[in-house]
């Protein structure tokens, strides 16, 4: 039988359960991916061997902590190829990082009449973050449009991006259309007409290798959880001389130089965002499952999900009735499959999955413009991660068919 | 297990009420009415009551969702139409306990009706916001009324 990716599924023994008196077939990665014993064993290893506060202390589990702690920011610079640890945040999540780089940065370079540019595809924490930019600067928010087959369309992108546009603010690979943007031909337009551009990467970093230097971004942003680590931990990368220029979202111990009683002076990059005591035991295992993921290569992780989709996508849309978000070409999808079944509620449609044991995602997907644009009110989602295995996407395949059966002849 | 435990849910008479519901549309003489939203599905459902002598004359619902919230919001029609409002209000908590996997008693369990097989919606805690988000406003809407009257 097929064991993923490098036999990979033995070591997430979460999938090795009966959901409803079936085998669990786990196809909602794009919500959150499921954790190999590496990196629960990492959290375990910290707190009973190093746990202790970073940063201060100058005994020996404070020294073990920080080294890993500061280890793993090294690791997550390695893994997008920033050019330097300094420009590697840690922060709770992606939705805090962008919120920190609207609040902080976007409140410093937006001002009266520019206009700040997102997508029709974008998940919520894209666009609260910079409608709130744009209400108190009295700023314009625009949408750049999709193509008839749900790509971003990149003619509306060179219509909207011009010299007023001061924020260009773009999913990498969206969270329910399962595109993949051209963030560095959008980085040289943002670029060419004196924008900053902001790549949400909560959907890419996980599936594909990622370069931030190649794509020129000025900020980028992902979740551990949706790439092997637990809640809690997310990251910010950012350019060094605008996270210079960028005030700290927060204050408090750990990012300040020195204290006086009226006024501070805060410490060096990184550290000048990092209030408070961070999620030190996150960090570490956002670090062992970045050695997780480059020991299975990400090269591999991306032809292996891309042979599942080449599988899965023509059989989904071979079944009568179903309409697939985002391209029918494979070969611009990634592993998340958007759908809907004609005269079924895509929550009913969950339900019956779920009792075949398949965990499937079923509403707006935090994307309600999107459904707007759309013109659906929520769909199905499946999404896979390289531990799937074609016969998880027979399971499911079949299982669509089962529940369409189920609905068609009322009682069976 | 597989598709069988589905039957549990998917009670004939609710896949009827989703596929063909009763007092769909707006009362345009309604004397109250609410719209509430599902935020984590996107589920909308306007229902609209006329209260006369402090009973239930007409109420009816619109809007669009899962099977389980459009035939619950259909039974729960047929359940408080011509009720006096305390004992509407009355019924909405039962119903509410119902699916939350209480007992209720056998007199409201009665004048419950067809609506009392949505109770089945407790084995199944992730659609139990389904079920009861009709219930949810006309309870708000007989809130409102009550607080009126009491004026």
């Amino acid at each position: 039988m097929d064991k993923g990716l490098n036999n990979s599924r033995q070591d997430f023994p979460i999938l090795n359960q009966q959901v409803n008196g079936e085998p669990l077939v786990y196809l909602d990665n794009a919500a959150t991916t499921q954790k190999p014993l590496a990196v629960l064993n990492a959290i375990m290893d910290y707190y009973q061997h190093d746990n202790a506060n970073v940063h201060r202390g100058v005994h020996t589990l404070a020294e073990r902590a920080t080294e890993s702690y500061e280890a793993s920011r090294d690791k997550v610079a390695e893994f997008i190829n920033a050019p330097s640890r300094r420009s590697i945040i840690f922060t709770r999540s992606t939705t805090e990082s962008l919120n920190w780089i609207a609040a902080s940065f976007g409140n410093l370079v937006v001002s009266e009449g520019d206009e700040i540019v997102i997508s029709e595809l974008e998940h919520h924490s894209n666009i609260v973050p910079w409608q709130q930019v744009a209400q108190k600067q009295h700023a314009t928010l625009k949408y750049i449009g999709l193509t008839a087959d749900g790509e971003l369309d990149i003619q509306s992108a060179r219509e909207l991006i011009t010299d007023r546009t001061k924020i260009v603010a773009i999913a990498h690979a969206s969270n329910v259309m399962g595109v993949v943007n051209p963030i560095k031909e959008l980085a040289k337009l943002a670029h060419q007409h004196g924008a900053y551009i902001i790549a949400d990467g909560a959907q890419a970093a996980p599936h594909m290798p990622i370069d931030v230097s190649d794509l020129d971004v000025d900020f980028y942003a992902l979740s551990g959880h949706k790439m092997l680590a637990p809640t809690g931990i997310g990251v910010l990368y950012g350019k060094e001389a605008l996270l210079n220029m960028m005030p700290p979202a927060q204050f408090g111990g750990e990012m300040i130089d020195f204290v006086h009683h009226q006024d501070a002076s805060f410490k060096e990059l990184p550290w000048k965002f990092e209030a408070g005591t961070p999620n030190i035991s996150g960090a570490i295992a956002l670090g062992r499952a970045i050695d997780y993921l480059n020991e299975l290569g990400m090269d591999n992780v991306l032809a292996y999900e891309k042979d599942l989709v080449k599988y899965t996508l023509p059989r989904l849309l071979a079944i009568d009735g179903v309409r697939v978000y985002g391209p029918p070409d494979p070969d611009k999808h990634t592993g998340v499959l958007s759908f809907n079944v004609w005269g079924l509620h895509p929550h009913d449609l969950a339900t019956g999955l779920d009792m075949e044991g398949i965990a499937v995602r079923a509403g707006h997907h935090c994307a309600q413009p999107l459904m707007e644009y759309l013109n659906v009110e929520a769909t199905a989602r499946a999404s896979f991660y390289f531990y799937n295995t074609q016969q998880d996407a027979d399971r499911f395949i079949h299982a669509i068919t089962a529940v369409k059966e189920f609905f068609a002849d009322g009682i069976s | 297990m597989g598709l069988a435990k589905l039957n549990e849910l998917y009670k004939e008479v609710i896949l009827e009420n989703a596929q063909h519901p009763k007092h769909y549309g707006d009362l345009p003489q309604a004397t109250g009415k609410l719209q509430l939203r599902n935020p984590t599905c996107g589920d909308v459902i306007n229902v609209s009551v006329l209260i006369d002598h402090d009973q239930i004359e007409d109420l009816s619902f619109s809007g669009s969702g899962c099977t389980i919230s459009q035939a619950s919001a259909s039974l729960m029609t047929m359940a408080l139409l011509h009720q006096p409002v305390s004992r509407a209000r009355e019924l909405v908590m039962a119903f509410s306990h119902l699916i939350t996997g209480e007992s209720i008693t056998s007199t409201d369990e009665d004048a419950l009706g067809d609506a009392a097989l949505v109770g089945s919606v407790a084995e199944f805690p992730a659609r139990i916001k389904c079920a009861a988000l009709a219930w949810h406003a006309v309870d708000e809407i007989l809130g409102q009324k009550g607080a009126d009257f009491n004026d």
